[in-house]
């Protein structure tokens, strides 16, 4: 009986543990400034794609929500800190937080519509809530400027001593650290015991109530977190490239996302990360060969990775860093399964 | 007012027409499948093609569309979709929205991003003054043909052994093939079924809402909203879904247009809110 207890325990220490590949990741980040300065503002974008993927990865990989809508909250926390940029409150943290209550909020508020129902009636709900933005968005353009996106905005620098500058290094070091501090954050969510019963939830609703897990408190929380965490991401692209259009709020911006994360693997929060860095040299290279057609290479990597099975494809992946970081130690078998 | 209810009534059944398709496949099936505007916009082109390019007249073109799509339908279903049926939802999404943005790029890589028109004959396009409104024949044209449509199929549905058959699988699969149905050819065959219906509606369509590559991403929420509005109950269900809609957004946009499409998508999360399993539900099975 102990013997068994110590052996869970001892199991979930090791999947929690910081690992040293993740260290080794994060500095890597780091070397990339100095080894490639002119690239900054590119790896700028990947940390808040990687961010906004994250997000998602918290409720499509943790509660098993499916999203079509996600961008919503993305565009919500842009909206917030651009406007708050043009009207004189630049502070780029006093925009985080701002940015991250304002999502947390509409996502609080509209995580009420997906308690009940099934998949599809949540697929259609996050997406009918992300056009009904969209349209809100659209039709209030002397607030958000509409198609021409929002003119004027003053970011000041970050904790009133760096300044953005041309290059994105200061960009670059601003999302990275938010990202970095958010993921420790979410790997704090998720490996607590209410990251735990989330897990129940998501595996069996019916048996996580019968012994005692609310799964609608646990799934409100949890997007609520999530939608603050895409505003988060939302501002920081506001602030990084002084720019906000109607275009973060477009239906491409969900479905991307949700690439992304997918290439990356759903539901180990580096999925979201390891998928932005994929996709960016996807895109870099394929808009390099057919610029205007790139949608159609998109569509064809959806295609292929659930013929082949993402699910495969990153059990082989993690197999791997398993094998490198743990020399002769069985790796264990993943029981998230395919989806 | 009554132009516009009439107009409604038209792009209501319209959007029946392009959607019954997916009631079947999504709503009974319970497959969630996102690319069935990329069936319409084959049959819209086809349509356009045969029209402009070799001159055959529109009527006869409206069948071929519908053959084309379901043709294309059916590959599609045996090659791809098949597998997909078991799969997770999450797993659908990811596919269906592959072979959407695929469509479009394609689409507009081989044929370019223009508009399709369609060479329409002269009787249909002119308009008759009844009961104090102006209404155009061709949208009448549509109504009818689309009430046609749609009572015949209720009609398989429910009067033919064909649809019997299809109710059995959709509704227990396992029990139907132990019965002897042969479950995977019905599905084919009405998947086939459903996209031609989604290519003649392309075709009857283009007129109206725009036939140009993104339709299939344009259209798809139009599909999506009528399909879970409407329910599980059958295609009755949907065709009232579509009426709903249809009329809700041409007044929607005629009397308010500053807020335009914002209408339905509140009205669909209403809907959703009080009744998540859609207006029309069947009890017992799901």
């Amino acid at each position: 009986m102990t013997h068994s207890v110590e052996n869970a325990m001892a199991m979930m220490t090791r999947t929690t543990r910081w690992s040293h590949w993740e260290t080794l990741f994060w500095l890597a980040s780091l070397a990339l400034l100095p080894l490639f300065p002119n690239k900054a503002l590119l790896f700028s974008q990947i940390a808040i794609m990687g961010l906004f993927a994250l997000s998602l990865d918290l409720i499509l990989g943790y509660a098993g929500i499916v999203s079509l809508g996600h961008a919503a909250f993305f565009g919500v926390g842009a909206y917030v800190a651009g406007l708050m940029a043009k009207h004189g409150w630049g502070d780029p943290t006093l925009g985080l937080l701002a940015a991250a209550s304002g999502a947390a909020l509409i996502g609080f508020v509209t995580s009420f519509l997906l308690l009940r129902g099934s998949d599809l009636t949540r697929l259609m709900v996050t997406l009918g809530i992300a056009l009904m933005l969209f349209e809100a968005a659209n039709r209030f353009a002397s607030i958000t400027g509409g198609a021409d996106g929002l003119q004027g905005m003053m970011v000041k620098p970050v904790l009133g001593l760096f300044s953005f500058d041309l290059f994105g290094k200061t960009a670059y070091l601003y999302s990275l650290t938010i990202l970095f501090l958010l993921l420790i954050l979410a790997r704090r969510i998720v490996y607590s015991p209410f990251g735990l019963s989330l897990r129940a939830v998501k595996a069996n609703s019916l048996r996580a109530g019968a012994i005692g897990i609310s799964s609608a408190t646990r799934l409100v929380a949890i997007y609520t977190i999530s939608a603050a965490y895409a505003g988060v991401a939302g501002a920081l692209s506001a602030q990084t490239t002084q720019l906000v259009s109607l275009d973060v709020l477009d239906f491409h911006r969900s479905a991307d996302v949700m690439l992304v994360l997918v290439i990356g693997g759903v539901g180990w929060l580096y999925g979201g990360i390891i998928g932005a860095i994929i996709f960016s040299l996807m895109q870099d290279w394929l808009a390099g060969i057919t610029p205007q057609y790139w949608e159609f290479w998109i569509g064809l990597v959806l295609v292929v990775l659930v013929l082949v099975g993402h699910g495969r494809l990153q059990s082989y992946a993690r197999m791997l860093i398993h094998a490198i970081t743990h020399k002769g130690r069985v790796a264990h078998p993943d029981q998230r399964g395919t989806s | 007012m009554v132009t516009i209810l009439f107009d409604g009534i038209a792009y209501g059944m319209l959007l029946f027409v392009l959607a019954c398709g997916l009631t079947v496949t999504m709503g009974l099936m319970n497959f969630i499948n996102l690319s069935h505007g990329a069936f319409a916009l084959a049959g819209g082109y086809v349509t356009a093609a045969l029209t402009q390019k070799a001159g055959l007249p529109f009527l006869l073109c409206l069948p071929l569309a519908f053959l084309f799509s379901a043709v294309l339908g059916m590959l599609a279903e045996k090659l791809l979709y098949r597998r997909l049926y078991q799969r997770s939802h999450l797993d659908q999404v990811l596919f269906t929205i592959g072979i959407v943005f695929m469509t479009v790029a394609a689409v507009d890589y081989l044929i370019g991003s223009q508009q399709q028109s369609i060479h329409l004959p002269a009787w249909l396009r002119v308009r008759l003054d009844l009961l104090g409104g102006s209404i155009g024949v061709y949208r009448l044209f549509i109504i009818v043909l689309c009430g046609i449509l749609a009572l015949a199929i209720q009609w398989l549905l429910s009067h033919t052994r064909f649809g019997s058959q299809l109710r059995a699988s959709v509704d227990d699969p396992r029990v139907a093939r132990g019965l002897g149905i042969p479950v995977n050819q019905v599905f084919a065959v009405t998947f086939a079924l459903g996209c031609g219906l989604a290519g003649l509606g392309g075709a009857l369509g283009a007129d109206l809402l725009g036939m140009d590559p993104t339709f299939p991403i344009k259209f798809m929420i139009y599909f999506l909203i009528v399909v879970t509005v409407g329910g599980t109950s059958g295609i009755m269900g949907t065709f009232f879904a579509a009426l709903l809609l249809g009329i809700a957004d041409v007044a929607g946009k005629y009397y308010v247009p500053q807020i335009g499409a914002f209408v339905i998508y509140a009205l669909m999360v209403a809907v959703l809110i009080l009744r998540p399993q859609g207006l029309f539900t069947r009890g017992g099975s799901r």
